[in-house]
């Protein structure tokens, strides 16, 4: 039954969206980040943060979804996705 | 009746003509460039357009000239979400559960017993989420970047939560009450969304289980069928779509209460949860003495002719609002605003001011709120790493041509 509900509550969310329309800089690390990041949240969490946060900071944030936010994200992964997030959205 | 499921409103050309940045300008105050640009009108089903801040949770902010009126109407009242699992839940489906090692006879309740088996209650509050501005802080704070529109001022109607847990019997090991909705995240591992609040708090006459907002159900992005209100205190508390209420005798710890949404004990006033404060932070609680101006945009050109209006908005947590002063010279000189009604202590205060230009040019525009409790708005906000409580008093530029 959470299964059901969780699973429908995920397309209702997803929906509404027009997050498509959303589009992350297209450099090396973006599938990664996308595969990841998204399944918890739409991609603008990071696009509307650009350049607030520098190298440190997006690694806090990255720490923060792995080990508080429940984000299994292997340490290859992270690493990459935390490379593209300073390169392309760092202070 | 809107299917969530397969209905994808867009916002209309003209709406995307209108953009959210320069609804966002109206603040007299600059966001981050990633803020702006991913800053876009959006109509969530069932609402119109808001100012869409994130997707996916949604999280969309009120327009400004929205609050040019007593209560925010219920299809432009803000949503704002922490995990993207929401249920649309039905009211044959719902109960509301009443636990806790500290209750006594644990209870479940369905939406018609809540309605007949206790005394309604309606209070004109002020929703407000504790990051509203967080945009504006400079440097830029990590976090949604929301601009002034992530609140709504509104006509709750339910009953006391007291009521309810009285008929649970609170025992005398209680010391808080913790709060879970049905929202949830995508992973089983992410913290679920719960609140507590100190015992004292839960049983304030004020704090309500409301299922009607401005006369109408509750709007599914606003908590449907049941939410929690805690006048005075910031969003965070008022927990959307209720299932749980536990009266317990332990500080909760979950991620929302230990790590999420504290505030540095030595800058601000009115700690008031003892149980959960550390030697340096306080969860954030009542909020400041704040204000808005609501009909002018900064940047704005008018004519000079004409005797101008400054019309606006104040609030606070709870003590209420004792005068307004607008400066029209960059804060040299000021003059009180006339309130208009009350609704209440919890509710914002309209206000205006009426200038009569004798000149053409630049007017600097401020206004500043003093509350009952003699506090009023510094003129920079007060920094802290969350970026919570931006009260800074409001700087807008008019051109009188």
């Amino acid at each position: 039954m959470r299964t059901l509900i969780l699973l429908l509550s995920f397309f209702t969310v997803t929906a509404t969206a027009g997050e498509s329309q959303t589009l992350l800089k297209d450099r090396p690390g973006r599938s990664q980040v996308m595969a990841q990041c998204a399944m918890c949240h739409s991609l603008d969490y990071i696009t509307q943060n650009d350049t607030i946060l520098d190298r440190a900071g997006w690694e806090k944030t990255v720490g923060k979804m792995i080990n508080v936010m429940g984000a299994s994200i292997n340490n290859a992964d992270k690493q990459t996705i935390i490379d593209y997030l300073a390169q392309n959205y760092g202070k | 009746m809107v299917d969530r499921r397969h209905f994808i409103k867009k916002a209309a050309g003209s709406l995307a003509a209108l953009g959210g940045l320069s609804l966002l300008q109206r603040s007299g105050l600059a966001v981050a460039t990633g803020a702006e640009q991913s800053t876009i009108m959006d109509v969530l089903p069932g609402k119109e357009a808001l100012i869409k801040k994130t997707y996916r949770p949604p999280n969309y902010e009120t327009p400004v000239n929205y609050f040019d009126s007593p209560f925010t109407p219920n299809n432009r009242f803000f949503v704002r979400y922490h995990n993207a699992v929401i249920p649309d839940v039905k009211i044959s489906e719902w109960r509301l559960r009443i636990g806790g090692d500290a209750i006594r006879t644990p209870l479940e309740l369905t939406l018609e017993q809540l309605r007949k088996d206790f005394k309604p209650v309606e209070i004109a509050a002020l929703c407000l989420c504790s990051g509203n501005r967080r945009g504006l802080f400079q440097p830029h704070v990590p976090g949604i970047q929301w601009g002034s529109g992530a609140m709504g001022n509104a006509l709750w109607r339910g009953v006391r939560l007291k009521d309810v847990l009285a008929g649970a019997g609170i025992g005398k090991s209680a010391l808080e009450v913790s709060l879970d909705g049905a929202d949830s995240g995508v992973h089983k591992t992410t913290p679920d969304f719960v609140k507590s609040l100190p015992l004292a708090k839960a049983l304030d006459e004020n704090t309500l289980i409301a299922f009607e907002m401005n006369g109408e159900p509750l709007p599914h992005w606003n908590g449907f069928p049941a939410r929690l209100i805690i006048p005075g205190w910031t969003a965070t508390y008022w927990m959307k779509h209720l299932t749980a209420v536990n009266v317990i005798s332990k500080p909760f710890d979950g991620f929302w209460m230990k790590t999420a949404y504290r505030i540095p004990k030595d800058r601000f006033p009115n700690g008031q949860f003892g149980s959960q404060e550390t030697g340096t932070t306080m969860p954030i609680t009542e909020m400041v003495v704040n204000s808005l101006i609501t009909n002018l945009m900064d940047g704005q050109t008018l004519a000079v002719a004409k005797p101008m209006e400054i019309k606006g908005i104040a609030w606070d947590g709870g003590n209420g609002i004792a005068q307004v002063d607008v400066s029209t010279d960059g804060g040299n000189s000021w003059h009180q605003a006339t309130l208009r009604q009350d609704y209440g202590r919890f509710s914002w205060r309209q206000w205006q001011y009426v200038l009569e230009p004798k000149r053409p040019g630049a007017y600097r525009i401020m206004a500043r709120a003093t509350s009952h409790s003699g506090a009023s708005q510094p003129l920079e906000p007060i920094p802290n790493p969350s970026g919570y409580h931006h009260n800074a008093v409001q700087k807008i530029t008019i051109q009188l041509a």
